[in-house]
């Protein structure tokens, strides 16, 4: 109980920190002003919720390989976790995109992917509440992880190559794009911080869901005696 | 060797139990007729706004016939009991799927195809210069649809509500090959055609991409 208030602790510290060099620290964009700010919030966001995706990924790899209850309560943790992240991604999105672009939503290929992937693990819940016995439940679901996680790619570059009108990648993207390196570095502490959220929320609802399991045995065993 | 011959002869079932009754055919060739009536409404189908709409029309009614098409693809095993048989019978499942991948393919180009002519006549669009190219889109993008088709329809036969969930699964997933296959029948229906080579790429890379997938853990689709 104590790990985990001082855990929680150090995300918020974490947290401020981030929220307070993303305001004062970065300077500000001399092309869009303040409003390029929320990147911190974004784009952090984004790689967060792909890093929990990821986790989620190998989580349902190593169910279908080991079939073992808890890598099927960190497959479906890590999913939800990684859909709030990306909730944030899609509605800071619209938010940054409409003074910047003049419009609220560009059919653009990381924005549009986002959405994609949104919805393949929205689907990916779904499928969990509809099989009702747990150890099939966690098996097709796992398999469906993995379809959708392999799909990913594929989903990004079809979007990116055809029907994508908008900025090229400005990190890691090709030479002459960038970032500021203080902006950089600001980027990539608040991306530490909302990792150590991640990690925080990660596990806590990885407990709920054994939890969850451990009393869902339980009344089975109850109503079969 | 056995993997082919399995494959062989469970297509041959796959194509009789379909002949017998053309239930699935009869079926999604007149929901694809519903919709492409139904789109016309939508914007004036003219030559030129055929040639920008035209091709997305197409490939979003082949995408939901699809998802309605492929559903009995495993409840018809599952409520005749024949799943357990099919399984035992066969060395390797994978020949489940070959089969099954292979026999939904040609039933979606065989509507695709049937329903060419009728798309061309309603909408202005000539496709007899170009037919050789979009046989290779259809045949590109109907493995995909069925591959990945396949592989859900044996998740969702499994769950509640199964009618509904195959599509939600499955229309997201497919994303890739719409914008791809849109693309490439787009540049096709131009008014010099050309042929978008990455585009076919992509959809080979596609259905190279989950039929690996397919191989790999198709096994534990059919776990029982």
């Amino acid at each position: 109980m104590k790990k985990n208030a001082l855990g929680a602790v150090a995300v918020v510290l974490l947290l401020g920190a981030a929220a307070y060099a993303s305001f004062f620290i970065a300077p500000t964009d001399v092309k869009q002003g303040l409003i390029y700010r929320i990147l911190y919030l974004h784009v952090a966001s984004a790689w967060t919720g792909l890093t929990a995706f990821f986790i989620s990924f190998l989580a349902n790899s190593l169910y279908v390989w080991r079939r073992q209850r808890r890598w099927d309560a960190l497959g479906v943790s890590a999913a939800e976790v990684g859909l709030v992240f990306t909730t944030v991604v899609l509605v800071t999105g619209p938010i940054w995109a409409h003074p910047v672009w003049g419009i609220w939503w560009t059919w653009d290929a990381r924005l549009t992917s986002t959405f994609v992937l949104w919805l393949l693990y929205v689907a990916y819940l779904l499928l969990r509440t509809l099989v009702e016995e747990p150890d099939r439940r966690a098996l097709l679901s796992a398999l469906f992880g993995i379809f959708a996680f392999l799909d990913v790619p594929l989903v990004f570059g079809s979007i990116r190559w055809w029907r994508t009108q908008h900025p090229q990648p400005v990190v890691m993207g090709e030479p002459g794009s960038g970032l500021d390196p203080t902006m950089l570095r600001v980027l990539l502490f608040s991306w530490l911080a909302m990792l150590g959220l991640m990690t925080l929320l990660l596990w806590q609802r990885y407990r709920l869901e054994v939890m969850r399991g451990e009393f869902e045995m339980v009344r089975h065993e109850a109503e079969a005696s | 060797m056995s993997l082919v011959s399995n494959t062989t002869v469970l297509l041959g079932k796959e194509l009789r139990t379909e002949f017998r009754s053309r239930e699935l055919l009869s079926t999604t060739v007149v929901f694809i007729l519903i919709v492409m009536v139904l789109f016309s409404f939508t914007f004036d189908p003219t030559a030129e706004e055929s040639r920008r709409f035209g091709s997305g029309l197409l490939w979003l009614a082949f995408l939901f016939a699809a998802s309605l098409m492929l559903q009995p693809c495993f409840l018809r095993e599952q409520s005749n009991d024949t799943l357990s048989a099919l399984r035992l019978s066969v060395q390797d499942p994978f020949a489940i799927f070959l089969a099954k991948l292979a026999a939904n393919t040609f039933f979606l180009l065989l509507t695709e195809l049937l329903l060419l002519p009728v798309f061309a006549v309603m909408y202005n669009v000539p496709v007899l210069p170009v037919l050789h190219w979009l046989f290779l889109v259809f045949f590109l993008g109907s493995l995909g649809i069925s591959i990945a088709g396949t592989a859900l329809s044996a998740i969702s036969a499994q769950a509640r509500m199964r009618e509904l969930l195959l599509p939600l699964l499955l229309l997201p997933l497919l994303t890739p090959i719409l914008v791809a296959s849109t693309e490439v029948t787009a540049a096709l229906f131009d008014r010099s055609p050309y042929v978008e080579w990455k585009g076919i790429g992509f959809l080979a890379a596609f259905d190279v991409v989950f039929l690996t997938a397919l191989w790999l853990f198709g096994e534990y689709l059919l776990e029982e």
